[in-house]
Parts: C-alpha cells; sequence; structure tokens
C-alpha cells in the first residue's frame, strides 16, 4: 500500500485563504483518486503561506480490473443499430454475446475494464484538481496561462511504498513535478529531497517551517501568554488573529513589546483595533487595571540579536500608527465637547440611502419614534430622545472614519465626553444591539427605546421602498433587525403593540411617508404585511426554542397578536399544555366537537350559537359538560384578563375528561330534533370557549 | 547571503542605489513623467506598457501627488508630494520576489536581523480601470513596498502578465535612516559642504501647495480644465490613424493619456477642495476610467502596444 504526497509551493498564498485551500486540496483529491478506484485509509491536509500540502496514506498500488456488462439491441435488430452499440460500448461487432432473454435473443457487450496503475491516476486526478482549484480569487503570472492563487513555483509528488519513492510524472505550464521541497525563505532556503511524508515533514521542521497550522497557532498562543505572564499581564484573546498571524508564518517567534507611554491613555479598544488591524499585534493588558500596556508581534524568523531589531522597528511602526489614533482622538474630543454639532450638521449631507433620505433625516425620525416609544418601555421620553439624536453622531468623527468597527464604542466615549449622563452615552453602543441571534440585548429602558425605534425605522424603511429580503438576499439586514425587535420586546419583557393605530409600526410608516417605487408608483410602509415578516422571523426564532409552528400559529390567530410578549406568553402555555396527557386529549375532543358541529353547520345552513339548555341534558355526563364549560368559561375569563395563560390553558385542558365522558354517552346527531340541536348547541359552547385560547383548528395531531 | 549591506546615509543614496541595482539587474533607468501624477503606476511607462504582448523591463523614480495628504510639512509621515519608485517587468520573472529582497539588501536592509513578510494586498485602481493581486511587503511590521501582478489595465487583460513593484521611497528611506520625521532626513550626504534636508527642500512647498489645494484653487477653473481634458482626449482618439501629411498609420495613445492624466489630477484637486460629494465621487472616477480605457484600446492599436507594425 504506497503513500502519496503533494505538495503545492507557491509564493505567499493569503493567510484568510490557507485552511480552506487545504480541506479543498484533500477533499477534491481524493474524491478524485476514489470515483476512479483508488481508496486510501486516511488523509491530512497542511498549509504554510508557501505551500499547500496532502498526504494520502494506504493507498491501493493500482485500481481494481473492472468488468461491466450491458444490455443491447435484440440479435435481429438492423445491423446499424447493432454496430452503433457496440461502438457506443467500446468492443468489437464480433465481441457482442448472444443471449436469450423473455424478450428473445437480445445482444450483450462485456467492457472489460483493467485496472491502471496509481501513478497514471494521481497524475491525472492532480493536474486536474490544479487547474480547476476553486481559489476566492486566482491569477496568471508571467507568459504561462496557468492560474493560481498567486504564483505557482514547484510541485511535490510523490509515490512511496517499503521498496522506495517515486515521483509521480506529471507536468503542468511547464512546472515538472519532482521530489524536492524548499525550506523557510530566509533561514534555510535550499532546496532538498524528500522520500515520504514523515522524512518531508521533519525536513520542513529543520529548515525551519513548522507544516502544521494548528501547531503554529499553539505555538504562538502558549509562547505569548508565557511572556505576558512572566510580566504579570496577559494577553488579549483574540482567536480570528491567532488563525490569521499562524498564517503568515513559518517558523513563528513570539516578541513582547512596549507601547510608548503617550499612548497609553488611548481608550484600550482603540489601541487594541489599531494594533490588530493594522499591525496584526496582541494586546496585551494588566490584568489589575485592564489597561493595554504591550503588545505581542509574531516575526517570522530567528536572528542573531534575537529578534531586537525586528522589535524595535515595530515598535516604531507602531509609534506611527497610534500617533494617528491620537491625532483623530483629540480632534474628535475638541468636537465631542463642544456638543458634536459639526458632526450632526455633517450627517444632514451624508446620505443613508438614496430612496430614503439623509442619516441626518433618519436620525430625526429615530428620535421621535424613540420619544414615542419611551414610557411603554420604561423611559424618559425626553431623554430618549436626546440619546437617539447623538447615539449616530459618532459616524462623523475620525476615528470611526478610520475604524468602522469602532461605531458606537467611540459615541459613547465621545457623549460622556460632552458631559452628559453615562445611560444617554451607553445608547450610542447599546442601540446597535442585539447584532445577531447570540449578542446581549439591551436592557437600560433608554437603549431598549432607541434600539427598537432604530430598528422599527429601518423595517418601515424599507418596506416603503419595497426592498424585503428573498430567498437568501437580505442586504440591509431586515431578518436581523426583525429579530432585534422580537428579542427586545421578548427579552425585557414588554408589552408594546406593535401595530395599534398609535403603535411604532404605524408611526415609522407615517414618518416616512410615502415612497418612491417601480415605474414611478409612490407607497408607504405595509404596516399589516410587515407585521406579518415579524410573525415569520417569530416563528423562526420559537422553532429555535422547541415550539412548534402549529402552535405558533393557534396562537398568531388570536387578536392582540401585535403584542410579542403575550403572543408567546400564549404559545409556550399552550405548548406546555399540550405536552401533557390531558392537553393532547382535549385536542382529539375538541376536533371531534368541531368536525360534528361543522358538519352540521354546512348541511344545515345554520350556525348552532344560540346556547344550549341543561334541561335538555340527557345523563349525568351531559349534565357535567354543562357544568365544566361553566367552570371553564369563568376560569379561563378570569385568567385572559390577566394575561395567565397558563391557567387558562389548564383550564381548557381540564375539559377533556367531561368531553370524553360526553362522546362516550351521548350520540350528538340524536332522532330527537330538540337533543340534537341543544347538543350542537353544546359542541358550539367548546368551541368558543377553546377559541377564547387560542385557535385549535390547525394544531397537529 | 553573500553581500553585505552597508548603511546608506541620505535619502538620494537610496535612490541611486535602487536605480544601480536594478539596472544591474537589466532594468532600463527611465526618468520620472513630466506630468503632475498620483502615483508611479500613471506613467505611461507602467500603464500603458503594461499592456501588449512586448516584453518591457524598467525602473524610474516618480514625483507623485496626492493633495489631501498635505499637511503643510507638519505630520512626520505624511506628504502632498512625494516619491514613488517603481520598477515594471514584463512578463513577471519567476524570480521577481528574490530580485525584490535583493534590491532591500542593496539599500542597506540586512535581511537576517529584520523580518520580510508578503502580507495579501490586492490593487486595483478604478480610475484606471486596473487591478491585480500580490502583497504590500513588510519589514518588521512597515509595509515597505507594494508587490503586484497586472492581470488587468484600462479593462484589458495583461497578457503577459507584469510585475510592478512600488516602493514608497520616503517612508522607507526614514526606516533605513532611522528618522522619525521626514523633515529631518538628510537629502544628500550629511557630511557633503553644504548638506541638506528633506525639510531644507521640501517644507516650504508643502506649506504652499497645503494652502493652495485644500483652500485656494480655484474650484470653477479646476471643473473647466477637467473638462477640457475630457474632451481633449476624445478628440485626440476621434482622429483618424492615417495621418494625411505624412502618410504613415500614427495612433495618438500617448497625448491621449497625458489628458487623462490631467483629468486624474484635477479630480484629486478637486477632491482636495472638498467639493465633490460622496455621489459625484464615483461619476468622476467612472468618467476617468473611461479616458483610461479608450487610451488603453488606442495603445493596443499601436506598435508598442504589440499590434502588427
Amino acid at each position: 500500500m504506497p503513500d502519496l504526497l503533494i505538495e503545492l509551493f507557491s509564493e505567499e498564498i493569503p493567510a484568510r485563504m490557507q485552511a480552506r485551500a487545504a480541506q479543498d486540496l484533500r477533499q477534491r483529491v481524493t474524491d478524485g483518486l476514489v470515483e476512479a478506484g483508488l481508496t486510501y485509509a486516511s488523509a491530512g491536509a497542511f498549509c504554510t503561506p508557501r505551500r499547500l500540502t496532502l498526504s494520502v496514506e494506504g493507498l491501493l498500488a493500482a485500481s481494481p480490473d473492472t468488468r461491466e456488462e450491458r444490455k443491447g439491441p435484440r440479435a435481429d435488430a438492423p445491423e446499424k443499430a447493432i454496430e452503433g452499440f457496440a461502438r457506443g460500448a467500446g468492443v468489437s461487432r464480433t465481441a457482442l454475446k448472444t443471449r436469450d432473454t423473455p424478450k428473445g435473443p437480445v445482444l450483450f457487450a462485456v467492457i472489460a475494464r483493467p485496472g491502471r496503475p496509481a501513478a497514471e491516476i494521481v497524475a491525472e486526478v492532480l493536474e486536474k484538481v490544479i487547474r480547476g482549484f476553486p481559489w476566492p480569487r486566482s491569477m496568471r503570472w508571467g507568459d504561462g496561462s496557468l492560474r493560481w492563487v498567486r504564483p505557482l513555483q514547484s510541485v511535490l509528488c510523490l509515490l512511496s511504498a517499503e521498496d522506495g519513492s517515486d515521483v509521480v510524472p506529471l507536468e503542468i505550464d511547464g512546472i515538472v513535478a519532482g521530489n524536492t521541497t524548499a525550506g523557510h525563505r530566509f533561514m534555510a532556503p535550499a532546496r532538498f529531497a524528500v522520500s515520504g511524508f514523515d522524512d518531508y515533514a521533519a525536513g520542513l521542521k529543520r529548515a525551519y517551517v513548522v507544516l502544521d497550522a494548528a501547531e503554529r497557532a499553539d505555538h504562538i498562543w502558549a509562547e505569548a501568554t508565557n511572556q505576558a505572564f512572566a510580566n504579570g499581564l496577559e494577553v488579549v484573546e483574540d482567536r480570528g488573529l491567532l488563525a490569521e498571524v499562524a498564517g503568515l508564518v513559518e517558523w513563528p517567534v513570539v516578541l513582547m513589546g512596549r507601547i510608548g507611554a503617550a499612548f497609553l491613555d488611548l481608550p484600550p479598544e482603540v489601541l487594541q483595533t489599531s494594533m490588530k488591524e493594522h499591525q496584526k499585534f496582541f494586546s496585551v493588558r494588566d490584568p489589575r487595571s485592564g489597561r493595554i500596556e504591550r503588545f505581542v508581534t509574531v516575526a517570522n524568523r530567528e536572528t542573531a540579536d534575537n529578534g531586537a531589531t525586528i522589535l524595535a522597528g515595530n515598535e516604531k511602526v507602531l509609534g506611527a500608527r497610534l500617533s494617528d489614533a491620537r491625532f483623530f482622538w483629540e480632534n474628535d474630543l475638541r468636537v465631542a465637547r463642544a456638543g458634536m454639532g459639526d458632526w450632526l450638521a455633517t450627517l444632514e449631507n451624508v446620505t443613508f440611502h438614496n430612496k430614503l433620505g439623509t442619516q441626518g433625516a433618519r436620525i430625526g425620525r429615530i428620535a421621535a419614534l424613540a420619544r414615542a416609544i419611551a414610557p411603554s418601555v420604561g423611559a424618559d421620553a425626553d431623554a430618549a430622545e436626546q440619546a437617539a439624536r447623538l447615539a449616530k453622531a459618532d459616524l462623523s468623527s475620525e476615528m470611526v472614519y478610520e475604524f468602522p468597527e469602532l461605531q458606537g464604542l467611540m459615541g459613547r466615549y465621545y457623549i460622556t465626553a460632552a458631559g452628559l449622563p453615562e445611560d444617554v452615552a451607553a445608547v450610542a453602543q447599546a442601540h446597535y444591539a442585539p447584532l445577531g441571534p447570540s449578542d446581549t440585548v439591551p436592557s437600560a429602558p433608554l437603549s431598549i427605546a432607541v434600539a427598537l425605534a432604530d430598528k422599527i425605522d429601518t423595517l418601515a424603511g424599507f418596506w416603503a421602498i419595497d426592498e424585503k429580503p428573498t430567498g437568501s438576499k437580505d442586504p440591509f439586514a431586515l431578518r436581523r433587525a426583525a429579530l432585534g425587535v422580537i428579542r427586545l420586546i421578548l427579552e425585557n419583557d414588554l408589552n408594546v403593540a406593535l401595530a395599534d393605530p398609535d403603535g411604532p409600526l404605524e408611526a415609522a410608516a407615517a414618518a416616512i411617508g410615502p415612497r418612491p417605487r417601480d415605474k414611478g408608483s409612490e407607497a408607504g410602509a405595509d404596516v399589516p404585511d410587515l407585521l406579518a415578516f415579524i410573525h415569520d422571523r417569530l416563528k423562526v426564532y420559537l422553532r429555535d426554542q422547541g415550539i412548534r409552528h402549529d402552535i405558533i400559529d393557534a396562537c398568531i390567530a388570536m387578536p392582540g397578536n401585535d403584542d410579542l410578549t403575550q403572543l408567546v406568553r400564549r404559545a409556550r402555555a399552550l405548548n406546555e399544555v399540550l405536552g401533557t396527557d390531558d392537553g393532547e386529549n382535549l385536542i382529539q375532543g375538541f376536533k371531534r366537537a368541531n368536525n360534528l358541529l361543522t358538519q352540521a353547520e354546512a348541511q344545515d345552513g345554520v350556525e348552532y350559537s344560540f346556547g344550549p339548555d341543561i334541561k335538555w341534558a340527557a345523563n349525568d355526563a351531559e349534565r357535567a359538560l354543562f357544568a365544566a364549560l361553566d367552570r371553564a368559561e369563568a376560569a379561563i375569563g378570569a385568567a385572559l384578563g390577566q394575561q395567565d395563560f397558563a391557567t387558562a390553558m389548564q383550564a381548557m385542558a381540564a375539559l377533556r375528561g367531561p368531553i370524553d365522558a360526553f362522546f362516550d354517552a351521548v350520540q350528538v346527531n340524536d332522532a330527537n330534533g330538540t337533543l340534537r340541536r341543544n347538543r350542537l348547541n353544546l359542541l358550539h359552547r367548546i368551541r368558543s370557549i377553546c377559541a377564547g385560547v387560542a385557535d385549535l383548528t390547525g394544531i397537529e395531531g | 547571503m553573500t553581500d553585505t549591506p552597508t548603511a546608506p546615509r541620505s535619502f538620494q543614496e537610496i535612490i541611486l542605489r535602487l536605480q544601480t541595482y536594478w539596472a544591474s539587474r537589466g532594468c532600463a533607468i527611465l526618468q520620472p513623467y513630466d506630468m503632475e501624477v498620483g502615483a508611479g503606476t500613471f506613467h505611461p511607462a507602467t500603464t500603458l506598457r503594461a499592456l501588449g504582448t512586448r516584453p518591457w523591463a524598467v525602473a524610474y523614480v516618480q514625483p507623485s501627488r496626492r493633495p489631501t495628504d498635505g499637511r503643510y510639512g507638519e505630520n512626520p509621515n505624511r506628504l502632498q508630494h512625494y516619491y514613488q519608485f517603481q520598477v515594471l517587468i514584463k512578463p513577471s520573472p519567476p524570480d521577481l520576489q528574490d530580485l525584490y529582497i535583493g534590491s532591500l539588501r542593496a539599500i542597506g536592509i540586512d535581511t537576517d536581523l529584520h523580518d520580510i513578510r508578503f502580507v495579501e494586498d490586492d490593487w486595483e485602481s478604478p480610475t484606471l480601470g486596473a487591478w491585480g493581486l500580490g502583497w504590500e511587503v513588510w519589514c518588521d511590521g512597515m509595509e515597505v513596498s507594494q508587490f503586484t501582478y497586472f492581470q488587468q489595465v484600462g479593462g484589458h487583460d495583461c497578457h503577459p502578465v507584469s510585475g510592478e513593484l512600488t516602493y514608497g521611497l520616503e517612508r522607507l528611506a526614514m526606516y533605513v535612516l532611522g528618522i522619525g520625521h521626514v523633515m529631518d532626513m538628510p537629502y544628500n550626504d550629511p557630511q557633503a559642504p553644504i548638506a541638506l534636508r528633506y525639510g531644507d527642500v521640501f517644507r516650504q512647498t508643502e506649506e504652499e501647495y497645503a494652502r493652495w489645494n485644500f483652500d485656494v484653487a480655484d474650484t470653477d477653473t479646476l471643473l473647466a480644465h477637467f473638462e477640457d481634458a475630457e474632451r481633449q482626449c476624445a478628440r485626440i482618439l476621434a482622429q483618424p490613424a492615417d495621418d494625411p501629411k505624412t502618410g504613415k498609420r500614427i495612433v495618438m495613445a500617448h497625448p491621449a493619456y497625458d489628458q487623462c492624466i490631467k483629468a486624474s489630477h484635477l479630480f484629486n484637486l478637486l477632491d482636495a477642495r472638498g467639493v465633490i460629494s460622496v455621489t459625484e465621487r464615483q461619476a468622476y472616477i467612472g468618467r476617468v476610467r473611461a479616458l483610461a480605457k479608450a487610451c488603453a484600446d488606442a495603445f493596443v492599436q499601436t506598435e508598442a502596444g504589440g499590434a502588427a507594425a
């Protein structure tokens, strides 16, 4: 069983593409091998900035012989058809065999394919994989036409067995596969020959290349945390950065440097972002003060001076970068302390969306909406409006222009610098939240008011211009905005009648007004449609929490469904009760009652809503149902009045016994018309009492 | 490493060493283009010569202007007028990375002590309708060069592909010479009888141009010039290829491209004056790109552009 080693050696591969490329190489090569009949025991792929490597172990030395029998035309078919069949099957006319079948004598072709040696298959597969490699972006170089992520310099392709190893004969656009690779670009650039994977990996390590990205990352992290710990400090964890940095080096050497004292009073997030984005440095902080005081950089080599020159250079570059950051910070603070008027004025001229006007106009709408929402979330209306007006001011600041990911966070610093209270400042950061299903939901009343207003304005705006999400396309993140509204309301247990004529959706739609749509038409936001969209997102949200869609639908069908908290409480209570034996059986009873009633109503053309009279009750079971319905009605009415859905649902479920007993004891469609009418009226009571709790007609089971 | 790098002592020595190095590697040393450009790439020796099939190997210094980067000579690292050193080789040789690293050694960077890295940075020039893939080259965490394999210029696929190297000379030199503020950098030999620093040469002009760029340049005139250049470019390219006077076939790709360069610089000036809104910006860039494309279309019709003579 030979082993296969492939190395595609190139100029530096972008770090962000390496892991995926290694996976693709493994997947595509092994798929190709298996498809050609070469099975294998195991395969592993590796990547460094300059190489993609695949090691396949326990490969078949050759693909097995195969024999396929193909059925052709009848033996008495026209000769032309027979010849055509033989040609298509790749066998000679005389090699066709005749066999008797129930349909008479039929010709068969036996196609025998001898197995092929592994080298031949590997060469074919690898060439195909290289030529069709799914790089996110690839290029040509020199005067060739081959495409790769950066110029491909050499290909190592080796089949090795116990008795030695052979280069797989392969040439791609002038690159001839061989058995050599090169070490570290500076520390050991000479090419060397290898005989198999173990030899290769060990040879690389001697040549200052750590082949495995995970090993490089582990080394970097261990070394960085050790150095920080030795100084009583800790490294700020950043897995994305760690993976990236591990993709920028073949021989990681971790160096810890100092940040100039003049920069230590910058906000820690600014230090961290600037160091990460520009320099790919890790931040190192003092756990006692939380201040970022040093950085860790990862060099790609050892030096005679133990990295002193490299570290000095990095410190110098960082100084220049942080000078810029400090310049932005100081300029911004001047504008902030003056009340941020300059920024707000600028936002009046910044387009938010060409059909939805400027950021300034949008901020105005959000401020008015936040003011309107404030009382229902326990926030002060004036403070909510003020917070909303300032929450996006930092979009005009120099720091956010330089580092867009600091939006909101800088706003918080600047609003604080303007002398405003902390809860107003916090809104700048919090009003963007929640950004996803797992992001924290704001709980401070001011933040809730502005966060809701921000999202509702966005939804109503894009609804007005008919830019709703379709399929996988949601360029304005409207699903996220709707989920944000849902989570803000539910997780803060708020009762907001979203679609009320005086409620936030209508207010947002009115503020936006009619907007141009296709072909010159104009329209405002369709609030019922928007509410339906929010309900759709709510279904997804609740389904993830294990509540079935039919249960949610049964509750959405009830009045007051725009109060999401009430809606979800109802759904949870229904979900709970349906999980009980009584609940499950009640559904059966309800359906039986409802079906009988619906049929009778259709047949008789009347509605049996007159109200049953207990004097016509024929036996104890029927009388007991009367009593049970009276009890349930009273209990449900009282419970619903307090939005106590659990009690209401239990009261409803308590009907299960009496309903079952009723159906066991009496025939609804009695020959006596009076009794029948009375019983149908009784069924109608069951339906209407249950209908006050939830619409059970669509419940499955 | 055979060559033992000695430390250069001045800005000009670094330029001279780069020229000597690339000359010794077979490049023709051209002189700067005599027009205002935003970057060395705009030199027709790069933009136009990257097109067509003819081999090409040049290196040159190009004074470059970015009006919005003016800081009145006060910022240690930012200038509205600075120098780029540009190398363009077509087809890109297989050892271009090694050649490049050799140039760093030539200017005194000891690659045994420094950390040289090739970090992904794809290059795109919306105004030139050009893009390529490559890296920014880091020396100890500082970007010292741009390294690009041109894939497309003026909307044309590059075949063969050119390798382009761009060195930001001031930044690179400050690093090599260990200077904190660009104006303090020795321009000529500090031991020379009349030793000049970068500031002696450029502080005053940085101030003058910053004022002009930001506050004084007359925007109506600039706009009119922009439109003149646009018209002129179209007019040049609209001429029939056959010259009635000489009877020769003369496609005037370069004169037309000069107008494209002009329009591009005028756009940069207008931008610095802050009179171009976000939405207009894209439109202006599109207009310059249209000129660049038209010039590229014309150039590939010429002999230098690879058309059969």
